[in-house]
């Protein structure tokens, strides 16, 4: 019963709660909804002008009556130009959350991105999503960055045919184009996913499709702007496998023609290690483990990751029992200050009673979070 | 009667259609082939796994074997002599305990308004199992084997995790007894960690109380882990039906070979020689001639779109239902 007595709070304490939120969420939201803000105040420098994307210390919080839930809690990793990095994680470890910031598509007002900086690469310039407000955001949404959502039927609309939701990208963003153009280009980008008949799909609507042409149409949807950053959101979790690998070799083939980085998330590790050049592992709010995916397929070192890749069952690999890590994910109200995993761990060493550890640089770019590589760090 | 080696379940030609109705009268327009002539044997204490895509008939075998839906044609045998069918509506009550499922979605095949306790108790006291003095403890005794602890007895369901609650759904299913239980599913809502944990549970009741599990799944790593025995399904048709070894070894049919080849493997340096199939699976209820495959095939040719391929025995109980195994078919002569 003890345990169930430190989660819970009392009503004046969550209305006490729910009260502090309002203020901090009304404040940021205004600052988000103002218009006519100088482009100035959101410009940028790229550290590296070879990345599209990169997250620096980015915090993103969801403040609930019950306390303040930290989903993202100082993620920073780079997203390469023309490279494939997967986020993989369980549930709940905040890998929609951070590529849902970068869209400003966080449930508002409960979720804000809270600080830290998110710097897109627009070629000549670059802007930091994290103050960008709503107005400026709306174009980029779509044009620079896209995203496919993991669930093919609710993210297209079913009163639209196919052609109208395509359209719509497109002038939304080419104000100038007129019908002709636009129909041309939405079709154009129907014969690239590989549906045969591009003509006749521009005429149906969604639930005529079956789920591998829905996801075709999303990702197709993702493409017609020629985006700089692709984000996929668990784009093959709802499909079957022979259709999952059909829309695997496609996201494959269109990297090449397009030339884009594609941020994959999923927690499926088999199409991480078959897509990504890079590897972000995350685990509750926080990036636990990061590197090439050769990297980190091969030579795990963060304990997560072992028991992560341990706990899978592999095709012609046997094992008589699985391994399993022990416990759940913690609680995300509440977060404690140690190694978030140390509860779970059973490779704890002395120094995790401490802080949480901090970025240890196993070579030049595997970096993992554990104290059991602080003496790694010198050979850098 | 608990001893391995005889057979829990045997199905022979089982069919289910399930009838379209248009019209103000629900005139029957033509039926959904759903599944269309399985059989298979299950022996005492092993696994079957049952694979393949969505729609290809996996759910309807599993709900058909317990009479949840009533079967077209067929037989299904239980223990060497039960036939569920014939059994009158007392006799079937009587007969329920032994045969139990475990769905698929933890969230909604458990009651929000019961307790666990009384959730695992409910069907052990309705079919009077254990003395009501003795249900108290027999209910926590199922709780710890399962994993759970004696104080949750009195949580309701939305106190618990994904992962939790797929385990009182399976003390729900062991607290009966049972000798045979069909696994729909159990593992595809949870996360890769958490199955893990599911997985090895289910393994481990399984040698404590000498199960016999019917394991639908559409993760082939997942099927391989735990199945003795394979079954591929594809648009209601059993395609090929072998021991885990042999057909993980030497699949035979095309469409096996594919559905083996799309599934991702967690290492970078592994480069699968991938076979892609073209389209996706083709409506039940205007199936295509033939071989129902042959849309898709890569190895298609004209005796395919013409003939239904029969089932080879192609030795130590690997059967397949392919033209090209069949030397009558005419397949082989065919350029």
């Amino acid at each position: 019963m003890a345990k169930k007595d430190s989660n819970f709070i009392t009503a004046r304490e969550s209305r006490r709660i729910s009260k502090e939120n309002l203020k901090i969420t009304r404040k940021l939201d205004k600052r988000l909804s103002r218009k006519h803000v100088p482009e100035s105040e959101f410009l940028t420098q790229m550290k590296d002008p070879g990345n599209v994307v990169e997250f620096d210390d980015l915090h993103t919080y969801f403040f609930t009556d019950v306390g303040t839930v930290k989903a993202v809690d100082g993620v920073s990793f780079n997203v390469p130009v023309g490279k494939t990095i997967g986020i993989v994680g369980e549930s709940g470890c905040g890998k929609s959350v951070t590529s849902l910031s970068l869209m400003q598509l966080v449930q508002r007002p409960n979720g804000q991105v809270v600080s830290g900086e998110m710097r897109l690469n627009l070629g000549d310039k670059a802007y930091d999503v994290a103050k960008m407000p709503i107005e400026a955001m709306q174009k980029i949404r779509g044009n620079v960055v896209s995203m496919i959502f993991q669930e093919p039927m609710t993210s297209l609309n079913p009163v639209f045919r196919i052609g109208f939701q395509l359209d719509e990208v497109i002038k939304l963003h080419n104000p100038d184009m007129n019908d002709e153009e636009v129909k041309q280009r939405s079709v154009e980008a129907i014969k690239m996913v590989g549906i045969p008949d591009a003509e006749g799909i521009y005429e149906r609507y969604p639930h005529e499709l079956s789920g591998g042409m829905r996801q075709r149409i999303v990702i197709a949807m993702a493409l017609v702007c020629n985006p700089r950053l692709i984000i996929a959101d668990e784009p093959t979790t709802a499909l079957d496998v022979t259709i999952q690998a059909q829309i695997l070799e496609l996201l494959r083939k269109l990297k090449g023609e397009i030339n884009a980085s594609i941020m994959l998330i999923t927690h499926d590790l088999g199409v991480i290690a078959e897509m990504a050049d890079y590897v972000v592992v995350m685990y509750a709010g926080r990036v636990v483990e990061k590197g090439l995916a050769d990297e980190v397929f091969l030579d795990p070192r963060h304990p997560y990751t072992i028991g992560l890749m341990e706990s899978k069952p592999v095709i012609n690999k046997k094992v008589d029992r699985l391994y399993s890590i022990p416990g759940s994910v913690p609680n995300p109200v509440n977060m404690p200050d140690y190694c978030y995993f140390r509860d779970r761990c059973e490779k704890c060493v002395a120094k995790c009673q401490g802080k949480y550890p901090p970025e240890m640089h196993v070579s030049s770019t595997h970096i993992v979070s554990c104290w059991r590589y602080e003496n790694a760090t010198d050979k850098r | 009667m608990s001893e391995t080696g005889t057979n829990v379940l045997e199905v022979r030609h089982l069919c289910k259609y399930f009838p379209i109705k248009s019209g103000l009268f629900g005139r029957v327009v033509g039926y959904v082939h759903a599944v269309e002539d399985v059989s298979f044997t299950l022996k005492r204490g092993t696994t079957m796994g049952l694979v393949g895509e969505s729609g290809c008939g996996k759910t309807t075998v599993g709900k058909t074997l317990l009479n949840l839906t009533p079967k077209t044609d067929g037989e299904v045998i239980f223990n060497g002599n039960v036939h569920l069918d014939r059994l009158s509506g007392r006799e079937l009550r009587s007969f329920r305990p032994k045969i139990q499922i475990i769905f698929q979605d933890p969230y909604s095949s458990l009651s929000p308004r019961l307790p666990v306790g009384e959730i695992i108790g409910e069907a052990v006291r309705e079919h009077h199992l254990v003395p009501d003095d003795q249900l108290d403890g027999y209910v926590s005794k199922i709780m710890k084997s399962c994993g759970l602890f004696d104080y949750q007895k009195d949580r309701y369901p939305h106190e618990f995790s994904g992962g939790q609650r797929q385990r009182i759904c399976i003390a729900r299913a062991i607290a009966l007894n049972p000798d045979f239980i069909v696994c729909d599913e159990p593992v595809s809502a949870l996360d890769v960690s958490i199955q893990a944990q599911i997985i090895n549970l289910l393994e481990d009741l399984q040698k404590e109380y000498n199960l016999t599990y019917l394991f639908i799944s559409h993760d082939l790593s997942v099927v391989q882990h735990i199945s003795d025995t394979v079954g591929v399904m594809y648009l209601g048709n059993m395609v090929e039906y072998a021991g885990k070894e042999d057909i993980f070894a030497r699949p035979l049919h095309p469409y096996t070979q594919a559905l083996f080849s799309a599934i991702p493997v967690p290492d970078p340096t592994v480069k699968m020689n991938r076979i892609i199939l073209e389209g996706s699976i083709p409506s039940p209820a205007n199936p295509p001639s033939g071989c129902k495959f042959h849309t898709r095939c890569r190895n298609c040719k004209g005796v395919c779109s013409q003939k239904a391929p029969r089932t080879m025995d192609m030795g130590g109980g690997h059967t397949v239902a392919c033209h090209i195994y069949d030397p009558e078919s005419g397949y082989a002569q065919e350029k």
